[in-house]
């Protein structure tokens, strides 16, 4: 397997955060809310690790290293495993497994609605992220995995809705994904490919 | 002749049990349940004599604040059957936006604040109108100590003793008018100490404002606070002068108070300006009522461990059933 210690240090990177948040809970170092802290610390890291996925490719244009399309199936499902922690959070800590709760929210509650559709879409995305489900699906795979870009808006939606009375920190991961979004057009992805092949020639002078 | 020969098992006139030692059985019942509801709180929460809690940091407080502190009538209100909040808990998990929007930004930036000397404006529709200083607004008044649940509106709740006085002392002594209908509060603008107050992308328009309706105002329960735990209140807690009115949520219990004005109409407060929809003018603890983002029906009572959830059912008025008089006729769906 290529990039085989590059691989594994990604692996590591991503384990760390969630096993230091439980230490830090355990030991009492969240504060009296420890469940909340964990599930809000689980969402932003969804979010964060679904931006880093979403900037690889533009990365191995830029760059032709191709490192970084190694990494990207595997920050994906990342994403997905915190997403899976943070609604699993939801349920125990915050609604205390009363079921009826989480159905009401479920039904009443248009944030949760949102969030609920961003994971699914996830969900969708880690099913079918195998090699069986790529050769199965051929030409459609890549159809499919375009709802990435549907649950990255969701889950800013989701994130905005949160939000009680200071929009800075929404606003700088909702600038990182629309620049993500943006890198994605036709004429900004030639630009960018550009760029990277004047890059690789002739370090010092990079115009666009 | 007759001879009686009383049973063995028979009672004497005089060891009937008087009417009124039986009738106070009650009294006996609740104190030996309090009695042991103390006994299974943890040491932490127990005052081990009146107004000294184990676990609080001791602070230098100001003259007027000390001057009043051996009058104080310790436990005046207690909440039954509840541990009061580990003083760490309640000084490091706060909202108080003035000093940025985390739980422990209040604990981490509010240190700067300059609570000496403080003055409170009273203005509006009052006989004796002007600028206080807070050792004159404070001179009147015996301290209380007064146990009371506090529900933040996003469903955790703490249980906290305070200091201070009622506040309708306060407002008898400044005197409302005929005209005045409800009281308006405002916290401190000092954007220099406050750096919330700076934030670019915030959505309060500063300063904070609240309001209750006079009768609310009037209620016994409404509480002014210039302590807790038995020592003065720290920054982050809205020293030195705050608002506690236990029956509604946290964001109505306004902090670091520099204004009190009496007033004919509603004042708009600050949390109706953002979100209407989501935050009342009365915002009476409500379980039935629910935030449109999350449920009110149940709360996060803190300390809650990562692996003992404590998710305990809201109540109405948040326990606090007295003032439900206060809205008799009013639809608290449509006023909530």
């Amino acid at each position: 397997m290529r990039y085989r210690l590059w691989r594994i240090a990604v692996f590591v990177a991503a384990t760390v955060p969630p096993l230091y948040w439980l230490y830090c809970a355990v030991f009492g170092l969240l504060g009296p809310d420890p469940g909340k802290v964990l599930v809000d610390n689980l969402g932003l890291g969804a979010l964060i690790l679904l931006l880093i996925t979403l900037a690889m490719t533009p990365l191995q244009q830029l760059t032709r290293w191709g490192g970084w399309i190694a990494v990207r199936r595997q920050l994906g499902l990342w994403s997905f495993t915190y997403a899976a922690l943070h609604l699993s959070g939801y349920v125990l800590f915050i609604v205390g497994l009363r079921l009826e709760l989480v159905l009401r929210d479920l039904t009443e509650r248009p944030y949760i609605i949102v969030g609920a559709l961003a994971f699914s879409g996830l969900l969708v995305l880690a099913v079918t992220s195998n090699r069986f489900s790529i050769r199965k699906l051929g030409r459609q795979w890549k159809a499919v995995h375009r709802l990435v870009y549907v649950v990255l808006l969701l889950g800013l939606l989701h994130m905005l809705w949160v939000v009680r009375a200071d929009l800075a920190e929404w606003l700088a991961y909702a600038l990182a994904g629309g620049a993500l979004l943006l890198i994605r057009l036709p004429y900004i992805a030639m630009l960018l490919r550009r760029a990277g092949a004047a890059w690789r020639e002739n370090p010092k002078k990079i115009e666009i | 002749m007759l001879i009686r020969v009383p049973p063995l098992s028979r009672s004497l006139e005089s060891e009937v049990t008087l009417e009124s030692v039986y009738l106070s059985r009650r009294k006996l019942m609740q104190a030996s349940l309090a009695l042991s509801a103390v006994g299974v709180m943890p040491g932490w929460a127990r005052a081990d004599t009146q107004g000294t809690y184990a676990d609080a940091e001791p602070a230098k407080a100001p003259g007027w604040f000390e001057e009043k502190l051996s009058g104080t009538r310790w436990q005046a209100v207690v909440a039954e059957g509840e541990s009061i909040t580990p003083f760490k808990d309640a000084t490091h998990y706060n909202n108080f936006y003035e000093f940025g929007t985390g739980k422990g930004d209040p604990a981490a930036n509010a240190g700067k604040l300059k609570v000496e000397p403080w003055s409170v404006m009273v203005d509006g529709e009052v006989a004796r109108p002007g600028r206080y200083a807070i050792e004159d607004l404070i001179k009147p008044h015996v301290f209380e100590e007064r146990i009371y649940r506090l529900r933040c509106v996003e469903a955790w709740s703490m249980v906290i003793p305070w200091l201070g006085f009622p506040l309708a002392d306060l407002l008898k002594q400044v005197q409302p008018t005929s005209a005045a209908r409800y009281v308006r509060f405002e916290t401190l603008i000092d954007a220099e100490h406050m750096p919330g107050q700076r934030s670019g992308f915030s959505l309060i328009d500063w300063p904070y404002v609240e309001g209750l309706r006079l009768d609310e105002a009037m209620h016994p329960l409404a509480f002014m606070a210039v302590g807790m735990y038995g020592r003065v209140l720290p920054a982050q807690n809205g020293a030195p002068l705050r608002l506690v009115v236990p029956w509604k949520y946290g964001f109505k219990s306004i902090k670091s108070i520099v204004r009190i004005s009496l007033v004919d109409q509603a004042p708009k407060t600050t949390w109706e300006r953002i979100a209407p929809n989501e935050y009342g003018f009365y915002a009476n603890v409500n379980p039935q009522v629910d935030h449109p983002r999350w449920s009110q029906a149940t709360e996060r009572r803190l300390p809650s461990g990562l692996f003992s959830p404590n998710v305990i059912d809201t109540r109405m008025f948040n326990g606090y059933e007295e003032v439900a008089g206060l809205y008799a006729g009013m639809d608290l769906r449509t006023y909530y």
